[in-house]
């Protein structure tokens, strides 16, 4: 048992990987075997994911190293006292962003098992839905920056395929290509920006190279390719032209996981400007450029989305809004290190808002995509105007729908108002009216989730949907988990904060820590 | 116990439960008042017939307003905003390459101006 456990930061990689190379050979034994082995699988990892984070939540830094039986044996005796082997580091952070997708995860596969059930293909659908969270899981865990491309590129990949998917007269098509595009510009010049910081520093562990950052022109440069690949990534206006065709013409499922592969990006991004460059460069300016792109997400992502007719396109949107409060709260936080006195009143509670916004808009943006996928396959159209009146057949979808509604335009007590009162009165302290931008935000995402409510659910029975069913029992699953912890994180949002916000929150500022953890075990 | 359902802010703290006790309350207040009106009151046939300056009231399915007449009035008092904004989500790669490249350069000259 001790083995097992000592190595799962390890199975939460062979996992999934094992599990997507063998559902093509076990689907020759049948859909139903399939589909048992994906979810065996995915519940594993996600097993894996949550035992890792309640051991880092409780006993601190987990460093594992591939290839070693103790750490002390990680330096080559002919590397020059620099480790080569691949090291997933995972802190408080890494925990908080592996709980998320381990839900996630969990809930858009069982999903999947029956909103997939009509479609051809469902091998490969599987194979690259496990490579997806494998790519994710990777990003989020390892503490090396190549091994970390490996993982950016493998879930650019995946994602893009998986887009692809449905092809849809040639229009997924197109949107899984400009994902694959503009991610392979990305991961392109993220490598470039590795190779400064190799050719410096003559390693690639991220530890390593934060104890030794000289802030060098070539550093300086490295730090932009990566903060604008990481941004682009996660959708930040004005890079976020990819994000409505992709989460448009994606499965559902598959979109409510590219969302948390968004989100990995944007971990990334914190991870580079608090810890590899930690205590270097300048936080006025970052957190400034991030509160900027923040508020360039935050309103132009709401503002596009009210006009939309396609379901998704619009939730596609908003999810590049809701992106905006979290680079917001986040780069509140940097700019305010600038001062200890600003970082201790204001800078703490908005960087709590900005990761806390993460968990909370996994949860309710997976919901809504997840909703939106059941409208898609018992009405076959994603059109607002061609839909209403599926109240009365589609009762639950109804209430998971709102509550992911109410959710995301913070009204409470649903988890997206605690969140956004961290973000609301923190920012307000540290400049009024970025807080009145995000506040007006929020109306306006109220406004527009009221325009899809009513297009949907409201009015009379429309003859075409006469005889519209509820969804599978499966789908009603997968969505009643995450609505239970939408709900869950919104009456309890304090415990929430306690438990994995603030130890992630703290993680996130403390680079000396994260340094430490990974050199100390080394001597 | 209440701990555990407060959210503390640093400036002000947030209580879930007392929210939903409250709203509950409100609710059973309406309920008491609704509760308390003409209980003769007809709610059957031409009691509730929609009167539409004497023309016959339409279909229920003709009725239903579409996602595409509503909010016309924000989008048209926001024309202006809409005109620029929308061109500018052209569909082409191109655009998206030259977007994230003008970003990155961008913010290459902020950084190092500001370092």
């Amino acid at each position: 048992m001790d083995i097992i456990l000592d190595n799962l930061p390890g199975l939460l990689i062979a996992i999934p990987l094992l599990g997507a190379f063998l559902t093509p050979l076990v689907s020759r034994a049948g859909d139903a075997a399939r589909n048992i082995w994906v979810l065996l699988t995915v519940a594993l990892t996600s097993l894996c994911g949550l035992l890792i984070a309640s051991r880092v939540l409780e006993t601190g830094t987990i460093v594992y190293t591939f290839g070693v039986q103790h750490l002390s044996e990680i330096i080559p005796p002919d590397s020059g006292g620099i480790p080569i082997r691949i090291i997933f580091t995972i802190d408080p952070l890494s925990a908080f962003m592996l709980i998320i997708a381990s839900i996630v995860s969990f809930c858009i596969i069982l999903y999947s098992l029956s909103s997939m059930e009509k479609l051809s293909g469902k091998d490969g659908f599987f194979t690259l839905l496990l490579l997806l969270i494998a790519g994710v899981y990777g990003m989020i865990a390892t503490g090396d920056l190549f091994n970390f491309f490996v993982f950016l590129e493998i879930s650019s990949l995946a994602g893009a395929a998986l887009v692809a998917y449905r092809i849809d007269k040639g229009v997924a098509a197109e949107a899984g290509l400009k994902y694959a595009a503009l991610s392979t510009l990305g991961g392109l010049l993220f490598l470039v920006a590795i190779g400064f910081l190799y050719v410096q520093y003559n390693s690639l562990n991220m530890a390593v190279i934060a104890s030794r950052m000289n802030l060098t022109g070539l550093d300086i440069i490295a730090f932009v390719l990566f903060f604008t690949a990481l941004a682009m990534k996660c959708g930040a206006v004005p890079m976020h032209f990819w994000t409505p065709d992709s989460y448009a013409m994606a499965p559902s499922a598959v979109t409510a996981f590219l969302v948390v592969s968004s989100q990995a990006s944007l971990y990334a991004l914190f991870r580079v400007c608090f810890t590899l460059y930690g205590g270097q460069i300048n936080p006025l300016t970052v957190g400034w450029v991030m509160i900027i792109l923040g508020v360039l997400s935050m309103f132009i992502g709401v503002t596009m989305a009210i006009p939309q007719k396609d379901v998704k396109r619009l939730m596609a949107y908003h999810a590049v809004s809701q992106t905006g409060y979290m680079l917001l709260g986040v780069g509140v936080g940097l700019a305010a290190l600038s001062s200890t006195c600003m970082f201790n009143s204001v800078g703490m509670t908005a960087l709590k808002g900005g990761l806390f916004h993460i968990m909370n808009h996994a949860l309710y943006k997976g919901l809504l995509f997840l909703t939106a996928g059941v409208i898609m396959y018992r009405c076959g159209t994603r059109n607002l105007n061609q839909l209403g009146g599926l109240g009365h057949n589609m009762k639950w979808t109804m209430v998971f729908f709102m509550i992911g509604a109410l959710a995301i335009a913070g009204i409470p007590p649903f988890n997206g108002f605690a969140s956004k009162l961290l973000i609301y009165e923190s920012t307000f302290l540290f400049n009024p009216l970025l807080a009145v931008i995000a506040m007006v935000v929020s109306i306006l995402t109220l406004a527009s989730f009221v325009k899809v409510f009513h297009s949907m659910f409201m009015g009379p029975k429309l003859p075409e949907y006469e005889d519209v069913k509820e969804a599978p029992a499966p789908m009603l699953i997968a969505m009643a988990i995450l609505a239970i912890l939408v709900i869950l994180f919104g009456i309890f949002p304090q415990t929430v904060i306690d438990t994995l916000v603030a130890p992630a929150a703290t993680a996130l500022i403390d680079y000396h820590g994260y340094a430490a953890a990974v050199l100390g075990a080394q001597s | 116990m209440i701990e555990a359902f407060t959210l503390s802010t640093g400036f002000g703290s947030w209580n879930a439960v007392f929210w939903v006790i409250s709203f509950a309350i409100a609710l059973i207040i309406g309920w008491l008042i609704w509760s308390r009106g003409e209980k003769t009151y007809e709610t059957s046939a031409e009691a509730t017939a929609s009167f539409l300056s004497g023309n016959a009231e339409p279909e229920k399915e003709a009725v239903h307003i579409r996602a595409g007449n509503l909010y016309w009035g924000y989008t048209d008092a926001l024309s202006g905003y809409y005109r620029f904004i929308k061109p500018l989500h052209t569909g082409n790669l191109s655009d998206y390459f030259l977007a994230y490249l003008f970003v990155t350069a961008l913010m290459l000259i902020v950084v190092v101006i500001l370092k």
